[in-house]
């Protein structure tokens, strides 16, 4: 991409929004949110706290199955977009049935 | 109609405050700013103005949350002084590179340590270089007027950048004087509202404002702010004229006070300029050749117009009420720069005085005018008036 002269830039280094989409994350990680479905009751709790949007929703109108094998109506969570997620933790640490586990890059992806 | 009100130096400045009826005002007291805030507070509460304060823990906070509201989209001012422009250093960076008009008073006081509660220029000295305007006033009359230009000058589209008004603390800013405050309508008339071109709570066009810059595109933003800073004293003549009309007044760079055929000059900035004043008004009575030249717009500073003021003047002398340490004196330092080109220099001498608010008198500048006059001068020198030797 050609870089923009400075007479060719809005002023104060203003950008368009939601350029942060084009920008990654993810190579930042040293821990991998591992999440199991089968835990989760998707209380939103992960979704709120995650500092960078990295969980994204949905709704489903057939649900899902999760905690207890029950069908989770509505809003659902998805995976985590790993292009995103900083391994921070913090959806780990909030999570009330413990469904999601920090595991080290190496480990998750020599597993895969 | 105007009216003549006593006032203080930071009652001009809440009273000019009143007419320009920010949107959101966001101070942290300190010594001498606090008077603008009490008295902004009062309006507030009557219900003058249509301003939201918010009450924050620092002046950190206080500049963070100018910002925010700036960005938003509102006409936000601060007021502050030493310490506090200190602490919100961080802060006060930013903003001339987020290009957010914000206008903040500043009532000058020395910074610690020791610390010290009195006049002098340090708080804004070290301020010069960040991209703010800066605007020095001698006097209550000056500062309310500096206010209603800088809000103007500081919002124009070719300029956004945000500028410090200056009066001296406690001289000026506690100091009661006559002030005429010009007529409600027609200042706010000359004020208007802001109107930003793009803003964030415009959600219908979102943009980021404030994102991460690498070295890819960092030093293109820096230049594009340099370009603002460019345009500043064009605007500032014809913001002026217009203020003009309704003051009656004009409105130059600097002043310049019985300079034209004067034999020594002296520059000097703020409320020490009128004790300046009264002094060559005595020497002229008895047959000296005087003269002033008193700085208002210091960022960006004239150069080209200073020097021309002072191309003809045998000796002058520029007194600071700071120091650079281990550099010449910030005021000085400029009338040297902006000297340079001239083929033939005249004779310069630095000196400092009034720190920490020590007095200066009539008779110490008429001491100055003298040594000027004797041509015992050295442009290397730094000297001291007022100080215990």
């Amino acid at each position: 991409m050609k870089k923009k002269r400075w007479k060719e830039l809005m002023h104060g280094a203003d950008l368009p929004p939601a350029s942060s989409l084009e920008y990654k994350t993810g190579s930042w990680r040293t821990l991998r949110p591992i999440w199991d479905p089968d835990k989760c009751t998707h209380c939103m709790f992960c979704v709120a706290y995650c500092p960078d949007m990295a969980i994204s929703i949905v709704k489903s109108e057939k649900g899902v199955k999760g905690f207890n094998g029950r069908i989770y109506k509505g809003t659902v969570r998805l995976e985590t977009d790993l292009d995103f997620c900083k391994g921070c933790g913090i959806c780990a640490h909030e999570c009330p049935t413990h469904a999601i586990e920090m595991v080290r890059e190496e480990e998750a992806t020599s597993s895969k | 109609m105007s009216t003549w009100k006593p006032l203080s130096g930071t009652q001009a400045v809440a009273e000019a405050m009143r007419q320009i009826n920010p949107d959101v005002v966001v101070a942290y007291p300190i010594t001498p700013q606090t008077p603008i805030v009490e008295f902004f507070a009062q309006y507030v509460a009557n219900g003058i103005v249509d301003t939201e304060t918010i009450p924050v823990e620092s002046e950190h906070s206080a500049m963070s949350a100018t910002v925010g509201a700036a960005a938003a989209g509102a006409r936000a001012m601060c007021a502050t002084a030493s310490q506090g422009l200190a602490l919100m250093w961080e802060v006060v960076a930013a903003v001339p590179g987020l290009r957010l008009p914000i206008v903040m008073p500043v009532v000058n006081r020395a910074l610690s340590a020791p610390i010290n509660i009195h006049c002098d220029h340090s708080d804004t000295m070290g301020a010069t270089t960040i991209g703010w305007i800066q605007i020095f006033s001698e006097n209550g009359q000056e500062v309310y007027e500096n206010m209603l230009l800088a809000i103007r000058l500081a919002e124009h589209p070719d300029v956004l950048l945000p500028a410090m008004v200056m009066q001296d603390g406690f001289i000026t800013g506690h100091g009661v004087e006559n002030v005429e405050i010009f007529d409600n309508d027609k200042v706010r008339a000359f004020v208007g509202t802001r109107n930003p071109d793009r803003y964030l709570l415009d959600v219908e066009h979102p943009y980021t404002i404030g994102p991460l810059a690498l070295p890819d595109y960092y030093f293109e933003i820096k230049r594009q702010q340099e370009e603002a800073m460019k345009h500043v004293k064009k605007i500032y003549l014809e913001i002026g004229k217009e203020l003009s009309k309704i003051t009656g007044k004009e409105y130059p760079y600097f002043e310049s006070y019985k300079l034209d055929d004067a034999d020594a000059v002296i520059v000097v900035l703020s409320s020490t300029a009128g004790t300046a004043k009264d002094t060559v008004d005595k020497m002229r009575a008895e047959g000296k050749k005087v003269g002033l030249l008193k700085p208002k717009l210091f960022r960006p500073f004239p150069y080209k117009e200073v020097r021309a003021a002072l191309k003809d003047v045998p000796v002058i002398g520029v007194l600071d009420r700071s120091m650079a340490f281990g550099a010449y004196a910030p005021v000085y330092a400029e009338i040297k720069n902006a000297l340079f080109e001239l083929d033939k220099k005249p004779k310069l001498q630095s000196y400092v005085f009034g720190l920490g608010g020590k007095d200066i008198f009539k008779s110490d500048i008429e001491k100055a005018f003298n040594e000027l006059l004797s041509g015992e001068v050295n442009s290397e020198e730094e000297r001291y008036i007022g100080l215990r030797g």
